[in-house]
């Protein structure tokens, strides 16, 4: 028989709570904003194929730092969950805050449970209508939720990008001008300048004709963007 | 999921990117119905689509159908929609058991857009076609009770550049054309006029021309098969699908088709 030694609960989750935050302040960082068409997510990714921004649904966009594979579960276990949901009911009652509170619900079962916690932060972005109806929700590892508004970093060097875009963001930028920008504030901290090969990038697009709102910007389109 | 059928140490081995496994284990109350014995009264009952058509043209595959359905003698639907867009690159035409055959549509739209958000690459041409095979190869205890779906599928092939079409049978045999097929209660009459009217390498007006004039062929010589009606403001559908993707041509074209046949007839 085994005995675990006696661990306080406050001690015991301020621990796990150390563990994941170092985890995903090793990684990249991933920034989320509204330009003037719906929502941008760009981040550092020198991979072009292990994405860590991707499509969820018609009108929702997922995002993750910190350890691939399990924001890679996540993202899976988001479509499983809107692809059903979708053929069951209907695809406009696929929301992206059901599916933020099924994370939420889940990664707080992982953090509290599970030998170890899930050391990813997630955002699931939603475009709806006019601009109105814009969504940015953003998922600690221990399951917390909150409804962020026109921007938001999360991963390594999330303080420092949050402050350096809340001196530069306006609201209503063009494609252009937010992918620009976006690129200089994630280098910003240590001052770099990022090339577009090196750049991942994926919009909700509410102007687009077709019934999936999320496109994927190709490196070619991302060098012209920064270039124009 | 068939995560229990792949395991690596004790945990699932990969990701099944297919939705329809995906449904038979979290919903298997959604697919009980394929295993279901039913009257052939009851079968013949529902309300069946009749006949829809394919061909290759110059740019690409062009799928279309009339707009008709019915239950025995009776017209169920006039103006039905038997064409759809299965994902960016692919259409699917249906003729059968309407209920079922639509479902099976949005099963498969399903199936490829799941495997291209799961992968983050879009089913090869070739995988699309396979995957409807096997689909239809899951109704077969229905099919065989007389709720039979035989679908027609065409699509871009990316790597061979080219449009392709395929067609099917009740048990999920799937066959490969490099002209034109017709499936459905009036294929034969719609394939005697396309065996006339096709030839390789159409230009697109061509082809539209020539998919409604056999619709309307099939109309003539088949109860089942619904004609065009200029007063009533129904057409055929038709999808052209090409390199820039599956688009439905617009009814103004299709309606231009129809007046051009019918004027040169009268």
């Amino acid at each position: 028989m085994s005995f675990m030694p006696y661990v306080a609960p406050e001690q015991m989750m301020k621990d796990r709570s150390e563990y994941a935050h170092k985890g995903i302040a090793r990684g990249r960082s991933v920034i989320g904003l509204e330009y003037v068409d719906g929502l941008l997510f760009i981040a550092e990714n020198p991979s072009a194929t292990l994405h860590k921004i991707s499509e969820i649904y018609d009108q929702i966009a997922f995002a993750g730092v910190g350890k691939y594979s399990e924001f890679e579960d996540l993202r899976i276990a988001g479509i499983r969950l809107a692809d059903l949901r979708g053929f069951s009911y209907g695809r406009e009652d696929v929301k992206a805050r059901d599916l933020a509170n099924a994370y939420s619900q889940a990664l707080s079962n992982i953090f509290t449970q599970q030998m170890k916690p899930y050391e990813v932060e997630i955002l699931v972005g939603e475009v709806d209508g006019d601009a109105s109806g814009t969504a940015i929700y953003h998922v600690l590892f221990d399951g917390s939720v909150t409804d962020e508004h026109e921007f938001v970093a999360i991963g390594g060097h999330a303080e420092d990008l949050m402050d350096v875009l809340r001196s530069r963001f306006t609201a209503g930028w063009d494609l252009t001008t937010a992918v620009k920008t976006a690129v200089e504030v994630i280098g910003s901290p240590d001052s770099r300048t990022i090339e577009a090969d090196a750049i991942e990038a994926g919009v909700l697009d509410r102007t687009r004709s077709h019934r999936r709102k999320f496109r994927r910007l190709e490196e070619p389109e991302i060098a012209a963007l920064l270039a124009g | 999921m068939t995560d229990r059928i792949l395991p690596l140490a004790g945990s699932s081995f990969g990701a099944n990117p297919s939705f329809v496994d995906l449904l038979r284990e979290a919903r298997p109350e959604e697919l009980a119905h394929l295993r279901q014995t039913i009257s052939a009264d009851a079968a013949g009952a529902v309300p069946h689509g009749t006949t829809v058509l394919g061909l290759i043209y110059g740019d690409g595959v062009l799928v279309a159908g009339d707009r008709r359905a019915t239950s025995g003698y009776t017209i169920a639907d006039d103006s039905m929609r038997k064409v759809f867009a299965a994902d960016d690159y692919s259409a699917i035409a249906i003729a059968g058991a309407a209920g079922m055959a639509v479902e099976m549509v949005r099963l498969f739209q399903l199936e490829l857009e799941h495997y291209e958000k799961l992968t983050g690459d879009r089913l090869s041409l070739e995988g699309k076609a396979n995957r409807l095979a096997q689909l239809i190869r899951q109704n077969f205890p229905l099919a065989m009770q007389g709720l039979v779906v035989v679908p027609l599928f065409g699509g871009f092939d990316e790597r061979r550049d080219a449009g392709r079409l395929f067609y099917y049978d009740a048990t999920g045999g799937r066959w490969e054309e490099d002209d034109y097929q017709a499936t459905g209660s009036g294929s034969q009459p719609a394939k005697n006029s396309l065996k006339k009217r096709w030839r390789p390498g159409l230009s697109r007006d061509e082809a539209v021309r020539v998919a409604v004039e056999a619709l309307l062929d099939a109309s003539e010589d088949d109860v089942a098969t619904g004609g065009p009606s200029v007063y009533r403001r129904i057409f055929p559908i038709a999808l052209a699908v090409t390199a820039t993707g599956a688009d439905e041509v617009p009814e103004s074209e299709v309606e231009a088709a129809v007046t051009a046949v019918l004027e040169e007839r009268s």
